[in-house]
């Protein structure tokens, strides 16, 4: 695969607590091309979320690495991470949240153009009349879209989903599966994104990675070389989604001590 | 929000102990142990005269009520800062935690005699009491504000970039604001009880607390009670305050 914006090499990662250490990850391997769409698949438990956190750094393994975009060894490139419950700072209006990441010290980004940033955003995923509203006052398919745009501002070279759209009933979960591919092609992103669906894994991605559980192995990585947008009565959509369902029951029971 | 309906049941059982009282301090006919409330009432149509010799009751309200604002401002001045570094750092919560667990139990009152042997009677005496009283409160509520705000907006913040100090500024100070806000009320309250109790020392020349035990001493006892009644009201302002103040700058609470 040409322009690798990311590949990870022999993770490994254990937790320990008072009944002992706990291998979570063991020599998990893929790589994610730029503007692409990666989903991370598995039986819940079994590490998907913190293999996203070592990528972003609010973890780190105990071995292997993270190699970016032309380094070695070090992650280089700016992730950002959009979490199952969106975490908007609910003190901020919608405006603010956006902004927040823009107005941090280290990014010297002047107050115009955060505006201009944050109005194309709001613009971007619809929700410009919500500008000034608080979190508590959208619903919750507006706030995970809010969540998209504060972490789209940073300008991310990669944009980590931990079972995004998890809480969203079903039309609004499709509706903001439809805006990420659509932000995809806008901004050129690249996502990741964790979900225990088949189906929105073989809605959104380009490639599927699979886990096995205790500890996490890569199981399978599937390519899913359908255009977009995906029927989702197409044959050989659902003849993927079967595919990986199948898969994944598989992994869980063999995982089951 | 407010309806009449419950306006009237909040006020029922107040009009009804008014009501008995006057019974009972006609039946009685002695001003000394039950004043009627056609002697207490006139002392607040005339709040600015002189009372038996002494300052005035509109005076002695002002009077107490800067030593309250002065001592709770000094106190919050103390207790948000240090609260929230005791909360944010286990290092300093080493260091400052035990002093606090010691020193939290004892009433205010208490510290009376050493006060005055500190400070003499008076203006700074009367402060320290306030200080102390509505420290705790506003300290406490501050490093508990602070654990509990929630991880995942300090992960959130660190995701996007935040270095350690900006999630301190942006996230740990404004969600704890409500929790500060909670022991700013109760602070309050306490501060204004202890000023009370402060000015009832022998020395003091002025405040309600002092009013009260001047006119005990004059056997003036409808103005005790007329004193009780600032007392009781500003006390219910200032509730009503900091709820006002609640529910308006932390609209987000319990919603997020």
């Amino acid at each position: 695969m040409n322009n690798q914006i990311l590949e990870l090499k022999g993770i490994s990662k254990s937790f320990s607590d008072a009944s002992g250490s706990c291998k979570v990850l063991a020599d998990i391997a893929f790589s994610i091309a730029e503007n692409e769409i990666v989903c991370l698949m598995g039986p819940s438990g079994c590490g998907k979320s913190t293999i996203l956190r070592i990528i972003n750094g609010l973890e780190s393994a105990d071995s292997g690495i993270v190699k970016s975009k032309g380094s070695e060894n070090s992650v280089n490139i700016k992730s950002t991470m959009v979490f199952q419950d969106h975490n908007l700072f609910p003190w901020l209006s919608v405006f603010d949240n956006i902004a927040y990441g823009m107005r941090l010290k280290k990014r010297y980004v002047s107050e115009e153009k955060v505006k201009e940033m944050v109005s194309s955003l709001l613009s971007l995923v619809h929700l410009e009349v919500f500008s000034g509203s608080k979190p508590y006052a959208i619903s919750g398919g507006m706030r995970q879209r809010v969540a998209v745009a504060r972490a789209l501002a940073i300008e991310p070279d990669i944009l980590l989903m931990d079972e995004p759209f998890n809480a969203l009933d079903t039309f609004t979960r499709r509706e903001l599966q439809n805006e990420v591919i659509r932000i995809r092609e806008e901004m050129k992103t690249t996502f990741l994104i964790v979900t225990h669906n088949p189906d929105e894994a073989v809605y959104l991605a380009d490639k599927i990675v699979i886990l096995s559980t205790s500890p996490a192995t890569i199981n399978e990585i599937i390519s899913v070389p359908l255009k977009y947008p995906r029927d989702t009565s197409d044959p050989d959509y659902v003849m993927f989604v079967q595919k990986i369902t199948s898969l994944i029951k598989a992994t869980g029971t063999n995982g089951r001590s | 929000m407010f309806s009449i309906k419950k306006f009237f049941k909040r006020l029922l059982i107040p009009l009804l102990i008014l009501i008995i009282w006057e019974i009972v301090s006609l039946k009685i006919n002695n001003n000394f142990i039950l004043p009627g409330w056609e002697d207490i009432l006139p002392i607040f149509l005339t709040p600015t005269a002189p009372l038996f010799g002494g300052p005035s009751l509109l005076f002695n309200t002002i009077v107490s009520l800067e030593r309250v604002i002065f001592g709770f401002l000094l106190a919050a001045a103390v207790a948000i800062p240090i609260g929230l570094l005791s909360g944010w750092s286990k290092e300093v919560y080493e260091y400052s935690g035990s002093i606090i667990s010691i020193l939290k139990p004892v009433p205010p009152i208490a510290w009376l005699p050493l006060a005055i042997a500190w400070f003499s009677i008076g203006f700074t005496s009367i402060i320290f009491i306030i200080f102390l009283g509505a420290l705790f409160p506003i300290l406490l509520n501050t490093i508990d504000g602070v654990r509990n705000v929630r991880k995942s907006w300090l992960e959130a913040a660190e995701t996007l970039g935040a270095t350690t100090f900006e999630k301190f500024l942006t996230v740990i100070i404004p969600g704890t604001f409500p929790s500060i806000w909670t022991g700013l009320r109760v602070a309050f309250g306490v501060a204004w009880m202890c000023v009370v109790a402060a000015e009832m020392l022998p020395g003091t020349s002025s405040g309600l607390g002092f009013l009260i035990m001047y006119v005990y001493n004059l056997g003036q006892i409808q103005v005790i009670v007329a004193g009780m009644v600032v007392i009781g009201i500003i006390g219910i302002a200032s509730d009503m305050f900091f709820k006002f103040g609640q529910d308006r700058l932390f609209d987000w609470q319990g919603k997020e």
